[in-house]
């Protein structure tokens, strides 16, 4: 299969449109396609495999120990996806869904690539657009030399270069454990893991352990801890983290507690769990709730990943945190949601054939709830109580600003918080300081997130150049349309 | 769970520029007003529209209340303890062809014969100065100096606080459901209650036909949708608001560098739904004209793109003043994408009528009664 | 900032430069990556207050690697693959206009 590299080589409408080329967007590529329906897969990498399976068919890290076999279990996927019948467009950015006017129940997708942006339509779409990691604004977090943990990840797989100075990884979450085995390995000289994890936070997992103890993780988790743990240096019960450098990073102040101590680091890596990206399905429309056990907000779906608004499903860990295996079968599944709409196969069929995906995805969900539970981030890093951090980055806002706001101003949500605060109108549209305003102003005003609501997205999810837009050729369908 | 008043002086639906405008105004004059909007003040047309303080290029029936809204706009700091993000840099009319210009010079002309003022025809050489960016071939055009911009939602907020700070009781999230005859008042039925008052002024936007029409006096509106678009930061180049006489352009940089661009394009409204749907081919239109006329912006990039919910009139004009069926029933609304510029004197205007009886300001042309032969 | 780890597989050289001088990157690599691995420590500054910035999560989220790619300013670096030839810019403030007016 050969990857489309001019946009106008791509057909005006599709069966279904897939966005995103991880483990969820390939699998529900190649099982849609495999019952028999037309497909195109935008993503805006140039190669695939997403985040998790980032740059699996180029990375230079030929050693599989390094990455690790979870890892290198995404070739399957992918080769399965280059096998099939699917139409593949990489570098090609998504950038708004709404409704196709000349043929409803339809959807109409902007796209652009290569500089050049079209208009295509879709009978049905799954969003597979993935997480992102959680906001972790603490003071001094936009020096140059701090990064996600995610970025190191990504710079690993994708070039195989790892952070030359000293580095810090701080935080919780089983991804912190896996990136410092993982950069270890490669040579980085880690001179220590601060773990941010709240102690009163075992309480409340202990519900959950059961599970946990039968699940997958638990094997991988203590192998990972157990590789990392022994060589590294080690802080648990992290209370309090603050960046420090003139222009750039110098050293990173961790409390732990009533101690305190500076340490000099060249490179900072940040993590404290992922959360699904509902920029896309926000603008699409779709409902969305607040996930108290997650700390997160989830789109509202069905058992098929059918989102509020007919013909739009999510899958994978845009649907919720699952992680990559349950995001290759949420995509399956979501295949087949998509498929039987379409009247490709029966409901009966459907059911069968969706029955042992299901089984499979319910064993790997299993234990999810314990790592929600137990590595949910402490207040003081949902919403720093330094005033002057930076909580949106692309307007420098800060938390003191945002809680001036939501007191003093009376301002309810997000949304309203737009007449004063330029928070949220920047070119990330919220994704970095979304979760910290709504946790700023619900703290402040003693009401849960759930309440105090999220921004209201509209298109274009990402920039696109007034170039594109003013060069946009016009549909078949719209030159024929009716004026309005 | 509502506690307040069940009764005041004036009950006023709508709490969009002109709603607040109207309840600070008369509260100002001692009256107790009660606010009802049925969202947040500013959710819709007043919050997201491109911000223009615009005297320039307006039905000539605007004029009065334009004037009396663009003294309190550069004034407004001491009105709503905000300056509301106001600055005043001009608004430009750019002509692109001669007989642009020469249209632009018969309408100067009329103007000035009428007793107004503030347009003023600049040439091709003036028109540079001021817009350095704006293609050669453009001849001149009319500039209104006193005109600029505001921050639309702030602009509204500020109005609504400082109608809360002085005593309106301002209910938000609650819906007008029924209006009824209760002897010399008028009752508002509500989801959250009701509420009485011997006046009450509809000034309810793209919903403020419904409540017309319930009062026996339909009016030709339709809600639409005006798209806008804003890009990235851009380094300084254009001071004045820009707009054009042929085709639909408004055109503005902000201190912070981004450029706002709008015109009237239209996507499509759901009322019902607070929801609005862009149309990406006709907002291709409006970006081609950025690229025709300002060069310069070709390579800017749209980092957001929205419409709000608008009441549009068939005639493009507001409907402004007394019922024409009822007594102690106002109307405010239908503002037609132009109202923005009118809401701080328009709500001082309605006050004046609504507390004294009448008003020096002249509404001619305006009023509801302009539709009432046609059922 | 960012290194080579010991072993890594091959891959063709490029050339490129940034803010005028020369560097080379690697076949496969971002822009982004390309400059972190060069030392590059700030990419930009923001348009707000002139702050340097470097790219912080390098998957397309943050908007922090924006640079100025052959003339062309508000590109994601760690969307980009290098190519060779490619001029590369620190991203100064607000986006400048660049010289692809056609």
């Amino acid at each position: 299969m050969t990857p489309v590299k001019d946009i106008a080589t791509v057909a005006e409408a599709y069966d279904l449109i897939v966005v995103g080329a991880g483990p969820a967007g390939l699998s529900a590529g190649v099982r849609a396609a495999e019952l028999g329906l037309s497909v195109l897969l935008a993503d805006e990498n140039p190669t695939p495999g997403g985040q998790i399976y980032r740059a699996i068919t180029t990375t230079p890290v030929t050693d599989r120990s390094i990455l690790g076999e979870d890892y290198w279990r995404g070739s399957g996927i992918v080769a399965r996806f280059e096998k099939s019948a699917a139409t593949y467009a990489p570098g090609c950015t998504v950038w708004s869904i709404g409704p196709d006017e000349a043929t409803p129940g339809s959807f109409e997708l902007g796209l652009s690539l290569g500089g050049k942006a079209r208009m295509i339509s879709a009978a049905q779409v799954i969003l597979a657009t993935g997480a992102q990691e959680r906001p972790f604004p603490i003071p001094g977090w936009t020096l140059p030399g701090v990064m996600t943990a995610g970025a190191a990840q990504i710079a690993l797989k994708g070039s195989g270069i790892v952070p030359s100075g000293r580095t810090v990884i701080a935080g919780c979450g089983p991804l912190l454990y896996l990136l410092a085995s993982q950069l270890a390995a490669a040579g980085t000289e880690i001179v220590a893991v601060l773990d941010t994890t709240p102690r009163s936070n075992w309480s409340k997992a202990l519900a959950a352990l059961p599970d946990f103890l039968r699940s997958p993780y638990l094997a991988k988790g203590l192998k990972l801890m157990a590789a990392t743990r022994g060589k590294l240096r080690f802080l648990t019960g992290v209370t309090g983290l603050a960046a420090q450098g003139e222009k750039q990073l110098g050293g990173i102040r961790v409390e732990r507690g009533s101690r305190v101590e500076t340490i000099p680091c060249d490179a900072l890596l940040l993590h404290q769990g992922v959360l699904p990206s509902v920029n896309f399905s926000n603008a699409a429309g779709c409902e969305h709730y607040f996930d108290e056990e997650q700390h997160a907000w989830l789109p509202r779906l069905d058992e098929w990943y059918a989102s509020s608004v007919a013909g739009i499903a999510i899958a994978g860990d845009g649907a919720g945190i699952g992680g990559a295996e349950s995001a290759a079968l949420r995509g399956e599944i979501a295949a087949f949601g998509a498929a039987f709409r379409l009247g490709k196969l029966g409901e009966s069929q459907r059911d069968a054939q969706a029955a042992p995906v299901r089984a499979e995805l319910s064993r790997r969900l299993r234990g999810r709830r314990f790592l929600d539970l137990i590595y949910k981030p402490a207040p003081q890093f949902l919403a720093p109580p330094q005033d002057e951090t930076i909580i949106c980055r692309c307007e420098e806002v800060t938390a003191g600003q945002v809680r001036d706001a939501a007191a003093r101003l009376g301002v309810t949500g997000p949304n309203q918080m737009k007449a004063f605060l330029r928070c949220g109108m920047g070119p990330c549209q919220g994704r970095l300081c979304g979760p910290t305003v709504v946790e700023l102003i619900a703290q402040t005003r003693g009401v849960s997130p759930a309440e105090t609501g999220y921004y209201r997205l509209r298109p274009p999810v990402k920039p696109v150049t007034l170039a594109e837009l003013a060069a946009l050729p016009a549909t078949e369908a719209a030159v024929k349309a009716v004026v309005r | 769970m509502r506690t307040g008043r069940d009764s005041a002086d004036v009950v006023v639906i709508g709490g969009g520029i002109h709603g607040c405008s109207t309840a600070l105004h008369c509260a100002l004059r001692g009256l107790s007003v009660i606010l009802i909007e049925k969202d947040h003040a500013g959710r819709h047309a007043s919050g997201v529209n491109a911000g223009g303080v615009r005297q320039l290029a307006r039905h000539v029936a605007e004029i009065p209340l334009s004037n009396a809204s663009m003294a309190i706009w550069h004034d407004i700091a001491n009105l709503v303890d905000d300056d509301c993000g106001f600055s005043s840099d001009g608004q430009v009319l750019v002509a692109e062809n001669e007989a642009d210009l020469a249209q632009c010079r018969a309408r100067v002309e009329d103007l000035n014969l009428r007793g107004f003022h503030h347009e003023e025809m600049i040439d091709a050489k003036e028109l540079r100065e001021i817009v350095p960016a704006v293609s050669e071939d453009c001849p001149g055009g009319v500039i209104s100096r006193r005109d600029g911009a505001a921050i639309p939602l702030r602009a509204t907020q500020a109005f609504k606080l400082k109608a809360q700070r002085i005593g309106v009781d301002v209910r938000e999230g609650v819906r007008v459901t029924k209006i009824e005859h209760d002897g010399a008042n008028w009752r508002v039925v509500t989801d959250a209650g009701e509420c009485l008052a011997p006046r009450i002024v509809n000034a309810a936007g793209a919903w403020g036909g419904r409540i017309a029409a319930d009062l026996g006096e339909p009016v030709p509106l339709e809600a639409v949708a005006p798209m806008l678009s804003i890009t990235a930061p851009l380094p300084a180049f254009i001071k004045p608001v820009v707009i054009l006489r042929g085709r639909k352009l408004s055109f503005k940089q902000f201190g912070n560098g981004t450029v706002l661009i709008g015109g009237g394009y239209l996507g499509r409204a759901l009322p019902d739904e607070n929801r609005t749907i862009l149309d990406w081919s006709k907002l291709a239109s409006n970006l081609k004209t950025v690229w025709e006329l300002f060069p310069i912006m070709r390579g800017a990039s749209i980092v957001r793109a929205w419409a709000g919910i608008e009441g549009r009139i068939a005639d493009e004009l507001p409907v402004f003043g007394r019922s024409a069926k009822h007594e102690g029933v106002y109307h405010q609304f239908g503002f037609s994408l132009h109202g923005f510029q009118l809401g701080p004197g328009a709500g001082a205007v309605m006050a004046e009528i609504i507390a004294t009886g009448r008003s020096n300001v002249p509404i001619d042309g305006l009023g509801i009664e302009r539709f009432a032969g046609s059922h | 900032m960012f290194r080579p780890m010991r072993e890594r597989a091959a891959a063709a050289a490029l050339n490129f430069t940034f803010d005028g001088r020369p560097m080379t990157g690697r076949a496969g690599d971002t822009v982004a990556a390309s400059l972190l691995a060069n030392g590059i420590v700030a990419c930009r500054e923001t348009p707000v207050s002139d702050t340097p910035r470097a790219p912080y999560c390098l998957m397309g989220v943050c908007f922090d690697c924006l640079v100025v790619i052959d003339g062309i300013g508000n590109r994601q670096g760690c969307l980009v693959p290098l190519s060779e030839g490619m001029r590369i810019e620190t991203q100064h403030g607000r986006r400048q206009f660049g010289e692809a007016l056609s």
